[in-house]
């Protein structure tokens, strides 16, 4: 479905992507975990078009995104959906008209029929009722359904999400793992998922890569990293501050740089 | 040698800022003239940048005519030519203050605001969620506010007229007894077409350079919290000594 080539990015020295290839397969879950400022973001935007790596390919139904003109973007973005990590709801518009967004701006439909549409991806995100409500006056969990019940308002063949549990609480994350698990398993969505969170990660990947500061490190499914003997999948797993993955970013050795100084 | 190089890059960074500047406008202005058009959003922020600035110019207005008349006839009547007092409060008005007076308030009011707006837009990744729904955000953000304000700073400088001369004749007449008569008579037999003219000339410009530089600053704004206030704080400055200049500029040639 998409496959990343070669993909190299440097934002000054700080690198993103170093020469990482993978493979995210067509109706399957797949979820890059990766600690904060690892690139995920970055690669993300870039898999999608909000942005061009330095180097490298990132092929989508035969077409390589990063040589793609506006056009043939904007063509291929009728078939994506992104949950952004902030939700990104429009704070001008209540949250009927948020989700309609799409619909009126690419669609001919009566008003009507985009009343039920509405109605019907309200319901798979279980908030029917919020219709007429601004996103500031949802929590944090809420606003997330929004996003992602507008994200798939065009049926998309493919789902983005950044970061789709960060800052939830355990039920609330619950519940968005289980609506990607949802929209993967009964529509057939493929999903690729960024994120920190292991638990879930666990809970809802078909397939884990481990990203650490620009370098893909670990491949495999939820089995296979869990059991992995590598060190630094090991610590990524385990959450412990002390092993191959530095605490600090810098390598410079602490004793020399106090007696330097 | 440092100091040279300084200068050098400074200047650099300025011909590039302004370069962009000048590409954004013309693809904001380019968007703006190609279908689809978006007559509501042009609506909307007409309504923003203009119908919600009346009350605000209305005030403006009115003190700014009451202490021209009051000034002016505490001069003329030095030369025991209070008679002229009606020109002189109208031209001032329509030729230079109603315009600059008029664009330096919807600066501070929408100015502001718009540049705001977009660079909290751009902080809460609703810009690159436009990108995502195959929207263009330049189109769909700038270019309805651009148009609003090329129509709505003439409107409302027309309102800040009459309503400046409306204040000038509340004291001038009212209040300080000059002839109705001779008020009104010298203000129309002075006032040229050529003098409304210019002032709607002058509103014209300003509501490009008010939106221009509010969107313009907004949009390129870093994406932080502290990028999105100060942004805000230079729009407003830049824009106002922008009209301060561009007002001597335009005087100067249609003069
Ligand atoms: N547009 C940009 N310009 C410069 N640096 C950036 C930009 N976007 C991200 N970065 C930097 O790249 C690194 C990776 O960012 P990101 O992809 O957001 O990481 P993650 O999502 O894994 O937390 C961070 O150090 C971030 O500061
Ligand atoms: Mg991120």
């Amino acid at each position: 479905m998409i496959r990343v080539e070669n993909l190299n990015n440097k934002f000054g020295h700080i690198t993103t992507a170093n020469n990482v290839s993978c493979h995210f397969e067509e109706k399957k879950v797949t979820v890059l975990l990766g600690g904060s400022g690892s690139g995920k973001s970055t690669l993300l935007k870039q898999m999608v078009g909000l942005g061009r790596p330095d180097s490298g390919s990132i092929m989508f139904d035969g077409k390589d995104i990063t040589s793609l003109g506006r056009k043939e973007i904007y063509e291929l973005r009728k078939k994506m959906g992104m949950l952004f990590q902030g939700s990104a709801l429009f704070n001008s518009l209540n949250i009927f008209e948020n989700i309609a967004f799409p619909l009126r701006e690419h669609t001919s439909l009566s008003d009507s029929v985009i009343k039920t549409i509405i109605k019907i991806k309200l319901e798979m995100v279980g908030l029917r009722g919020v219709e007429h409500m601004m996103p500031s006056q949802l929590s944090g969990g809420m606003t997330k359904r929004v996003g992602l019940a507008r994200a798939i308002v065009l049926d998309p063949k493919v789902v983005f999400y950044d970061e789709p549990t960060s800052g939830l609480d355990p039920i609330a994350s619950g519940v968005i793992d289980k609506l990607i698990l949802d929209l993967n398993k009964k529509l057939g969505v493929t999903s690729i998922v960024v994120s920190h969170d292991i638990e879930s990660a666990f809970r809802i990947a078909d397939k884990i890569m481990i990203l650490f500061y620009g370098n893909l490190i670990a491949e495999g499914t939820p089995e296979e990293i869990k059991n992995s003997s590598d060190p630094k999948v090991r610590q990524f797993v385990e959450g412990s501050p002390d092993g191959p993955i530095p605490f600090t970013l810098t390598d410079k050795d602490f004793i020399e740089d106090i007696l330097i100084d | 040698m440092e100091a040279i190089a300084a200068i050098g890059r400074g200047t650099l960074g300025t011909v590039q800022t302004l370069g962009n500047a000048g590409l954004f406008i013309l693809y904001a202005l380019w968007a703006a003239v190609t279908p689809p058009y978006r007559f509501k959003r042009v609506i909307a922020e007409i309504e923003f940048i203009g119908a919600k600035s009346f009350l605000i110019i209305f005030v403006t207005a009115l003190f700014t005519g009451m202490v021209l008349a009051l000034q002016g006839y505490y001069t003329l009547s030095k030369f025991g030519a209070q008679g002229v007092l009606g020109s002189a409060v109208a031209l001032s008005i329509i030729r230079e203050l109603g315009p600059v007076l008029c664009a330096l308030m919807v600066t501070g009011r929408a100015g502001s605001a718009i540049t705001a707006e977009i660079g909290i837009m751009k902080i809460t990744d609703q810009v690159p969620a436009l990108e995502m729904m195959a929207i263009e955000p330049i189109k769909f953000i700038v270019s309805p506010k651009i148009i609003a304000a090329l129509i709505s700073l003439p409107l409302l400088t027309a309102f800040f007229d009459l309503v400046g001369i409306l204040g000038g004749y509340l004291v001038g007449v009212l209040m300080l007894g000059v002839n109705e008569g001779s008020f009104f008579g010298e203000m129309i037999r002075a006032t040229e077409f050529a003098d409304i003219y210019g002032g709607l000339i002058k509103a014209v410009a300003f509501g490009f350079l008010i939106s221009w530089i509010s969107c313009f600053i907004g949009y390129n704004a870093k994406a932080t919290t502290e990028g999105v206030s100060s942004a805000t704080t230079n729009a407003v400055v830049m824009t106002s000594l922008s009209i301060l200049v561009i007002d001597y500029v335009i005087t100067s040639v249609l003069l």
